[in-house]
């Protein structure tokens, strides 16, 4: 049985880190997510884990001794938040590219500029093709839980992809939160010891990693990695399955909270879902038929899923905490827009973008966008395909 | 994850996964000299077997044996064509001559 504490979202997925007891964790301290690695520094200096600890200069350091651990035969992790993950950006791509089952916890927050330090998606969204699992967690208890299956769905042998686990900067990250923590020693049988494949530590069968690989065999490698993301989504699933089973709290690609006759529905990413639950239930108790898609899983994409679940509404707003410049739409909008038309779903999706740099956004506006979505419905009327909610002006 | 050996011909579902290469050593294999526009081609009369093309040739190009050079065809597989060898020569045997020259043979 687990042990309900208060904790942090930090703190419960260092908490997690604990229980994992990885080989090696290089990190390289950033707001948010600094408390994950502080309090891990800890754990090994307390002789609470058989850790190598790995303090590095920047993050791009972090990532590249990860990386490397990982191909050596470590079980390996890391935390980082925005400016520190975009430092990390040359090896998250070659992480994924040599299938190295490395896990890290990513504090979301935005990007510079201008500095700022609070919670938007500009983080993991601008990762969002370098090959990296994205999971995102609503609050604490799925950010320690996210934490524990991420290492399980890596290392499956037919993925071998690293992960990045996800939770909002400061509204989890720093709130206190009534958390279950597994046991120990049920944690460490969950995830099983670890199996590396081909480690370079293996001397006897030596191998190649990361050579130069020109026109001849690029093309095919790549063509070669994508095909481990179907397994992937697969695989969340199927660990998602097994960690109900073990701990009482399933997970899947996403929560479809009264979308089966939902008329109007919103998409939403962390914890932003967690407030849609709220405003759907008040909404319910109206007699309004709302919906919410709350997505856990980012990447892969889950698109014939996320159809499957919204083609029956009439109007879905998609919530992007993050926007693409340059481009019309939000990150999460182009997708899931693309995946509705690409499968003959005829639901006119509008766009949300929200939230930039930590702005709140209220249960009260996103009731306003759900009243927009009914308007769309009755009168079939195309509304501004993206609106700002929460600026001034 | 597939462990398959590497071939021009293979596809993508024969690729080791990571783009890793499985056996050790290999880069012997490696033919570079597809980039080669120009070949060296030596006077075996005029080279006095001094070394030096061997010791600059930046991809092990030229075969020694016995101590010299002369009369010991170059590695074609391995070189690039670069033309050190051609301007280290210090008699000027070496002509760098171009690919097109050697059609037939190619
Ligand atoms: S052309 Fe360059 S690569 Fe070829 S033999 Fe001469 S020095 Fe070596
Ligand atoms: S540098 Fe010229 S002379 Fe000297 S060994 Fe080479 S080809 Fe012969």
């Amino acid at each position: 049985m687990g042990k309900v504490m208060p904790l942090e979202g930090n703190n419960a997925i260092a908490e997690a880190m604990r229980q994992i007891n990885p080989d090696v964790v290089a990190a390289y301290p950033i707001t948010p997510s600094t408390e994950i690695v502080q309090t891990f520094a800890k754990f090994v200096a307390d002789g609470k884990v058989t850790t190598n600890f790995v303090a590095v200069e920047s993050e791009h350091s972090a990532m590249s001794a990860c990386t490397a651990a990982a191909a050596a035969g470590g079980r390996v992790m890391n935390a980082t938040s925005a400016n520190g993950l975009a430092l990390m950006w040359e090896i998250l791509y070659i992480t994924a590219s040599l299938r190295q089952p490395v896990v890290l916890n990513l504090v979301n927050r935005a990007l510079s500029g201008n500095i700022n330090i609070h919670c938007d998606h500009s983080d993991g969204m601008g990762a969002r093709d370098s090959g990296w699992i994205q999971i995102y967690g609503e609050n604490a208890q799925e950010g320690y839980d996210n934490c524990i299956q991420c290492v399980a769905i890596s290392e499956r042998e037919d993925v071998r992809l690293p992960s990045m686990n996800c939770i909002d900067g400061f509204f989890v990250s720093h709130a206190y939160e009534m958390v279950e923590v597994e046991e120990d020693a049920a944690v460490q049988e969950w995830i099983g010891p670890y199996k590396p494949v081909r480690p370079l530590l293996d001397i006897k069968n030596p191998y190649t990693v990361g050579p130069l690989d020109l026109w001849d065999y690029y093309f095919e490698h790549k063509r070669n990695q994508l095909s481990a993301y179907p397994n992937a989504k697969e695989a969340i699933i199927e660990e998602g399955k097994r960690f109900g089973q073990a701990f009482g709290r399933e997970y899947g690609l996403m929560e479809c909270v009264d979308l089966e006759d939902a008329e109007v529905a919103v998409v939403a990413l962390g914890s932003t879902a967690g407030m849609c639950k709220d405003v759907v239930a008040d909404l319910r108790s109206k007699g309004v038929k709302a919906g919410l898609l709350k997505l856990r899983v980012f990447r892969p994409f889950p698109d014939a899923e996320i159809v499957a679940a919204l083609r029956n509404c009439k109007a879905v707003a998609v919530f992007d905490r993050a926007a693409s410049y340059g481009a019309s739409y939000g990150p999460l909008y182009s997708e899931v827009a693309a995946a509705m038309y690409t499968r003959g779903a005829n639901v006119p999706c509008v766009n949300i973008i929200y939230g930039l740099g930590g702005r709140e956004i209220r249960p009260d506006q996103i009731a306003d966008v759900y009243g927009k979505l009914n308007d769309i419905k009755t009168t079939g009327q195309p509304a501004d395909p993206v609106s700002y909610v929460g600026v001034r002006g | 994850m597939s462990d398959r050996v590497y071939s021009k011909t293979a596809g993508w579902q024969d690729m080791a996964a990571g783009g890793v290469i499985p056996q050790a050593g290999n880069a012997e294999e490696y033919a570079t000299g597809g980039w080669r526009t120009f070949r060296p081609v030596r006077d075996d009369e005029k080279c006095i077997d001094c070394l030096q093309c061997w010791i600059y040739c930046p991809d092990n190009a030229i075969k020694v044996i016995d101590q010299k050079v002369s009369g010991i065809p170059y590695d074609l597989v391995h070189c690039k064509g670069c033309g050190v060898c051609a301007a280290i020569c210090p008699v000027k045997c070496i002509e760098m001559k171009p690919e097109t020259d050697f059609e037939d043979e190619n």
